[in-house]
């Protein structure tokens, strides 16, 4: 058991380093230049010469991603509950949610750069990415209630607050929580297609901008670090709503179940 | 007396207390329900249900025995006809097919919903929780998760949630058909001991001939296409019944007068 957990671990992190150290090799073998291709060692240097550069710019994204999250939540959940109370909302209000999710964001980021002032623009963007699938995963969450307990709330006389706060809610948190760690990973795409797309720079400059910037100055080690530490921000933002969910879900759903040997 | 008359048919005045027969819980009268899609489920079914009793609705799928369950649950209305109560419509207990019972929450809030629908607090609502699930065996497993217990503690969990307002009337909806007969025979010893205790009447849907006649004290079979009562059987053995009673020459006489009314029954179904 415990073996095999540690292999769970081990196995990825080895290839990781092996990786690393092939990649170290290559650089240093075959002489590339760092404004080709720059060594994980040199990216790693950079990163802590830059540190405070790119830290305040990950903040910058961070924070625009978790209000665009935020915003997306309550958005998401309360007209997911309204689209649960009446069936004539949801059939009106269905089709622009659709819209709003196949229509590429990169596409709508200049018309809303035109509209907004830069920092709203990228908010609204991300915003909108995240709305989706927190909406229509609680929605479908809040129809998915078992039939039988929905007859026997009707059979006790239930009122229709009831019926949502003790038995729609609670049959719907684990499609929430699954919206949520889509939509978690898709407010960070956002943010970061939407900064792209508006190029600010200056005091409120996010990682995206970071990168642009280092593609013009050449600045490829900048690059590779303001890359990883998107990267790294992604996984965690994954990690911590797996988490979430885990710790939510582990007593009685079966999306938490331990498999048994 | 009196008569509560929830859906009366158009014509003619509120039937009074004396059209009910004299012991009668709750009758239907002349009751038909045809579904949105033309089905008709039931066609003028008149059955009354005595004070008391542990009624089996016993026939094939399709006869309506579960919709006669539900239109005395009020969980859907007649088309036509009269539901009438003697003495007004008690509090009703219904256990389904399935356990029904909500996964996130633990035995002991899953038992304590319907005491919560009519406000009473948790703390207040303790005592009836837990005495509800000794009723059925369950006191140690208040707080486990319905994944945690096997399909037979869950329906006896779902049982002990039905039994929970002290309902004088009980509706079983085949409550045993997805157990495996072992966990089966064990819970009809329990429901006969359990209906001994509570004296609450019980209607019970099934479609075992040998699971009707071992608990029920009347028996009615129904046919299909269009629902309504084929045959009467009343089963004279006292309760509480045991093992002793599932041997005995009168129990397998009345398997044999059940299979064959409900053999009756199914004439004329094609083979399905």
């Amino acid at each position: 058991m415990l073996r095999e957990r540690l292999l769970e671990f081990a196995l990825p992190a080895a290839a990781l380093i092996l990786a690393l150290f092939f990649w170290e090799f290559v650089v240093w073998y075959e002489a590339v230049p760092p404004y080709v291709l720059p060594a994980p060692s040199l990216i790693l240097k950079t990163l802590y010469i830059d540190w405070w550069t790119l830290y305040g710019s990950l903040l910058v994204t961070l924070r625009i991603t978790f209000e665009a999250l935020l915003t997306a939540i309550l958005g998401g959940v309360a007209l997911a509950m309204l689209f649960a109370q009446s069936r004539v909302v949801e059939r009106a209000f269905f089709p622009f949610a659709v819209v709003m999710q196949v229509t590429p964001i990169v596409s709508i980021a200049p018309l809303l750069l035109v509209y907004l002032s830069t920092g709203t623009a990228v908010l609204v963007c991300a915003f909108l990415v995240a709305f989706f699938p927190i909406l229509s995963n609680t929605a479908l969450g809040l129809a998915s209630a078992d039939h039988n307990l929905i007859d026997l709330f009707d059979l006790y006389r239930a009122s229709h607050w009831q019926q949502l706060l003790w038995l729609r809610l609670p049959s719907a948190l684990p499609y929430f929580l699954g919206g949520l760690r889509i939509g978690g990973g898709l407010a960070l795409i956002g943010a970061i297609v939407a900064e792209i797309a508006a190029g600010s720079a200056g005091q409120g400059a996010g990682l995206a901008y970071r990168i642009v910037e280092s593609g013009f100055r050449l600045n490829i080690p900048r690059m590779f670090a303001a890359l990883l530490l998107i990267s790294v921000a992604g996984i965690l933002i994954f990690l911590f709503f797996t988490a979430l969910s885990h710790l939510l879900l582990r007593r009685w759903h079966d999306s938490a179940r331990r498999k048994e040997a | 007396m009196s008569a509560t008359v929830e859906k009366q048919a158009a014509s003619g005045p509120p039937s009074s207390g004396a059209s009910l027969s004299g012991d009668a819980l709750v009758s239907l009268r002349g009751v038909s329900k045809v579904f949105a899609n033309r089905v008709t489920a039931l066609a003028g079914l008149n059955l009354d249900v005595r004070e008391g009793e542990f009624l089996s609705l016993l026939g094939p799928s399709g006869c309506g025995k579960s919709t006669v369950l539900r239109l005395i649950a009020r969980l859907t209305n007649p088309t036509d006809g009269a539901i009438e109560w003697r003495g007004g419509r008690p509090e009703i207990g219904f256990v389904f097919q399935e356990p029904t019972l909500m996964p996130w929450a633990t035995v002991f809030s899953n038992v304590f919903l319907p005491l919560r629908f009519r406000g009473v607090s948790r703390g207040e609502a303790k005592g009836r929780v837990e005495e509800a699930l000794e009723r059925v065996g369950l006191s140690k497993f208040v707080n486990a998760y319905p994944r945690e217990l096997s399909g037979g503690m869950k329906m006896r969990v779902s049982i002990a949630r039905a039994l929970v307002l002290r309902p004088p009337l009980l509706l079983m909806d085949e409550p045993f058909a997805a157990l495996d007969e072992i966990t089966r025979i064990k819970l009809n010893d329990d429901l006969v001991q359990l209906k001994v205790a509570l004296g609450a009447t019980i209607i019970f849907v099934t479609h075992s001939v040998y699971e009707s006649v071992y608990l029920s004290t009347r028996i009615v079979v129904m046919a299909p296409r269009p629902g309504r009562v084929v045959a009467n059987i009343p089963v004279e053995a006292p309760l509480p019944r045991d093992e002793e009673f599932r041997l005995s020459a009168p129990y397998a006489e009345k398997c044999r007068e059940t299979s064959i009314a409900l053999h009756g029954a199914m004439e004329g179904m094609s083979l399905a």
